[in-house]
């Protein structure tokens, strides 16, 4: 094969796993697939956290050949893979609580670190992975994470991003984009839903870190984010993933429409695909076709109040002026596309 | 070896002969000097291989030992006070596991108002979270306490906190025997956990548990503090084979085979208390003392055993719980309960308020005589307590409480009221 493969040549954004040679493949296209995150478990039909974990962890899996040890933050993520006495989880797997996931991967990297240097090894082949929602993440989970960060403990943190708590029934985050209803957003008042001017940007903020890796990535291009897990993993010290992950639930979208608001999500240029190492940008992901924010806001019910009789277009206006800055900050748009 | 060195000191060396294999610490008074003697043998590269971890709060370091422990690491943490506090989710997490992890707590105050000095309130505030908890009463016994909690821990896989006297302890130079690395590594055999992260055997800790079997989890939690009881006496007897010192164990009794009145206590107060006993004894009263050395599991049959043919118990502690009276005193009534004995709570030390043998002699002739009140505040400055009291009830805004009392007893404070501030 000489011409390179586009994902998109079939025109309809599907992962043609069955056009590319094996190495390419999707790990979930392989039969050996490791499961880590097996079927069974309680997520809502179209989980976008269920889907990114399942990509995320076999991807690692695969990266270290099985030699990988998970810390799970409290979450929809561990809630619904671990009802009591059943479990999901194909590797072994460690829930402590929602605020201490990354010291946990630290304490887990230490011990291993250790057990290496006393079976005559230089470095630990069991590699550490923690994980959390954005509540657990960016909220609560904060100071272990910076404090992961900065120790740069051998330790890949991967924020499943749903923009809320949505575990315990959709409360706003410090990841909740401004006009976002959430059950302590509500869509009252002349500014309705999420306010804006605050939050905050974790990723960028673990740049700042200067840790070897940072990168953010969506449910909706399944190949871009295992090769940045595999990219992650084959990296050493403090690493950060941070994956985007539509939740139909919290965002009163459609089941179906994961991938698809994913997708949105990152064309709009709300949400930017990045990879950054040691504290420097080294990749962004271009947007092929930029659309306007409102398709990706018109297809969630937590944007509702922006839309129709009384709705506030001033708003939504705010919300594409985000997007634009992040397109001009990031550079967002593709050359074949700018025109 | 016998050696002259600091409390903090003594129990860093002796942690470092249990070949601890991480160690984590977020630094608070008066805890730090144990950590920065770990830290420097870790760094001189005597413990290798051990990891030792600057985290960036007392929940991190909590959360460290979590993680570590459950690889099947030898972990060691130490913390005091508002840490204690600050870790609190993690370290009924790390019992809620099971995970045998030993931390040393160097007991000092609670804020507000913020203090550094000693008393007990700080681990007394965890007596519920499921750990064991052994107090020392000297430097050698919290040197020797450490040896033994490891073993305890890793045996009944639960973790185990060593509480020893802020500064009255950690930051005295006293005389210890220090044991050898081949004393240690013969008592002590290497970690085998019940439970580990494994890629060969994957295991999920930590899951969601409902109603169906919660109860029966926590109670397994009971049972296991049930059979520290027997294993801790066991443990201490083995020790003194092993080392020929008498440390640990659930209680020590000192003079009190013919006592009448009955001294309990914990931590380095019960050496005043010996010395005070001395003292009465020698006018002839009938009184001992005796020191609770594990308060988690409570030794209820022992504490029972030893106070049942004594006329009065007076519970001196360093705690208190405001609106009840004693901490201790409550553990210490439901081992009395049916035995007919009057009981004293003597609330002592808070703050570091220094406890003297004269006080002492004081509440303990009082209470002999039957004089005593239930609940007793030693040495409590009632001027100006009443004086305070007397201020809320004529002023609304009577201003902050510690500053007021600080101002009224001429320590320099500034004087909260705008326009009157001093210099």
């Amino acid at each position: 094969m000489t011409q390179p493969i586009k994902f998109y040549q079939t025109g309809t954004f599907t992962v043609g796993n069955r056009l590319l040679p094996e190495g390419q493949r999707s790990v979930q296209s392989s039969e050996a697939r490791d499961n880590s995150l097996n079927s069974g478990h309680r997520a809502c039909q179209g989980c976008g956290e269920a889907l990114g974990a399942r990509y995320v962890v076999d991807a690692a899996m695969r990266a270290t050949d099985g030699q990988l040890i998970a810390a799970n933050a409290t979450g929809c993520l561990e809630v619904f893979s671990t009802p009591y006495p059943e479990t999901s989880w194909q590797l072994p797997w460690l829930h402590s609580l929602f605020g201490n996931a990354a010291a946990v991967g630290s304490g887990i990297a230490a011990a291993l670190k250790v057990k290496a240097l006393k079976a005559g090894q230089g470095q630990a082949t069991t590699r550490v992975i923690a994980q959390g929602g954005d509540g657990g993440t960016t909220d609560i989970g904060f100071g272990c994470l910076s404090g992961m960060f900065e120790r740069n403990d051998d330790v890949l943190y991967i924020c499943y991003d749903n923009e809320g708590y949505m575990n315990t029934g959709v409360q706003r985050s410090s990841a909740t984009p401004p006009a976002a209803r959430t059950a302590t957003t509500q869509p009252l008042g002349p500014e309705p839903g999420a306010e804006f001017g605050k939050g905050k940007n974790v990723p960028l903020i673990a740049v700042a870190h200067e840790i070897p890796y940072v990168a953010t990535a969506t449910v909706a291009d399944l190949h871009d984010l295992e090769a940045k897990v595999e990219k992650a993993m084959r990296l050493h010290g403090a690493r950060y993933l941070h994956v985007f992950v539509p939740c139909p639930l919290g965002w009163g979208a459609a089941s179906c429409d994961t991938i698809r608001l994913a997708r949105l999500a990152r064309e709009t240029g709300l949400f930017p695909v990045f990879e950054a190492e040691n504290g420097e940008i080294t990749s962004v992901t271009k947007i092929r076709r930029p659309v306007p924010v409102d398709e990706y806001l018109r297809l969630q019910k937590r944007f509702a109040h922006l839309f129709g009789a009384g709705g506030h277009p001033e708003t939504i206006a705010r919300i594409q002026a985000m997007a634009d800055k992040n397109i001009k900050r990031f550079g967002l748009l593709a050359e074949e596309s700018a025109a | 070896m016998i050696k002259q060195t600091e409390g903090s000191q003594a129990v860093a060396e002796a942690v470092a002969l249990c070949r601890p294999e991480v160690i984590c610490a977020y630094p608070i008074s008066p805890q730090t000097h144990i950590v920065e003697g770990l830290g420097a043998l870790v760094k001189a590269g005597d413990l290798a291989p051990c990891e030792f971890l600057n985290v960036e709060s007392e929940f991190a370091a909590m959360s460290v030992a979590i993680g570590s422990s459950a690889a099947g690491a030898r972990t060691y943490t130490a913390t005091a006070s508002q840490g204690l506090l600050f870790m609190v989710e993690a370290v009924y997490n790390a019992s809620g596991l099971g995970l045998p992890i030993v931390m040393t707590v160097a007991n000092r105050a609670i804020g507000a108002p913020i203090n550094i000095w000693n008393d007990h309130s700080d681990s007394m505030s965890q007596r519920d979270c499921g750990w064991i908890q052994l107090f020392a009463e000297s430097n050698q016994e919290a040197l020797d306490l450490h040896i033994q909690a490891f073993k305890l821990a890793e045996e009944m896989s639960m973790p185990v906190m060593v509480c020893m006297d802020g500064f009255i302890l950690t930051h005295a130079y006293e005389q210890v025997d220090m044991p050898d690395q081949a004393q240690v590594d013969a008592f002590l055999p290497p970690y085998e956990p019940r439970q580990v992260l494994d890629p060969a055997e994957p295991v999920s800790i930590g899951a969601m548990v409902g109603p169906e079997a919660f109860m029966e989890v926590r109670y397994l939690a009971h049972a296991k503090q049930t059979m520290a009881l027997d294993r801790i006496p066991e443990i201490a007897a083995e020790f003194k084979e092993a080392f020929g010192r008498d440390a640990g164990g659930l209680v020590r009794g000192y003079r009190i085979e013919d006592a009448e009145t009955i001294v309990v206590a914990l931590g380095s107060v019960v050496g005043t208390l010996e010395e005070t006993i001395d003292t009465m004894r020698a006018e002839g009263v009938k009184i001992g003392v005796l020191s609770i050395r594990c308060f988690r599991p409570f030794p209820m049959a022992a504490v029972r055993a030893a106070l049942a043919r004594t006329a009065r118990v007076v519970v001196l502690e360093k705690s208190f719980a405001v609106g009840l009276g004693g901490i201790v005193s409550t553990d210490v009534r439901l081992a009395m309960v049916r035995i007919h004995v009057r009981g004293y709570t003597v609330v002592a030390g808070l703050g570091g308020r220094p406890i003297t043998q004269d006080s002492l002699l004081r509440v303990l002739r009082l209470a002999v005589a039957d004089e005593l009140k239930n609940l007793t505040f030693l040495d409590l400055d009632w001027d100006i307590v009443n004086r305070h009291l007397a201020r809320e009830a004529a002023t609304r805004r009577s201003g902050p409480i510690a500053e007021n009392l600080l101002r009224d007893i001429g320590s320099g404070a500034r004087p909260t009221t705008a326009g009157k501030a001093q210099p």
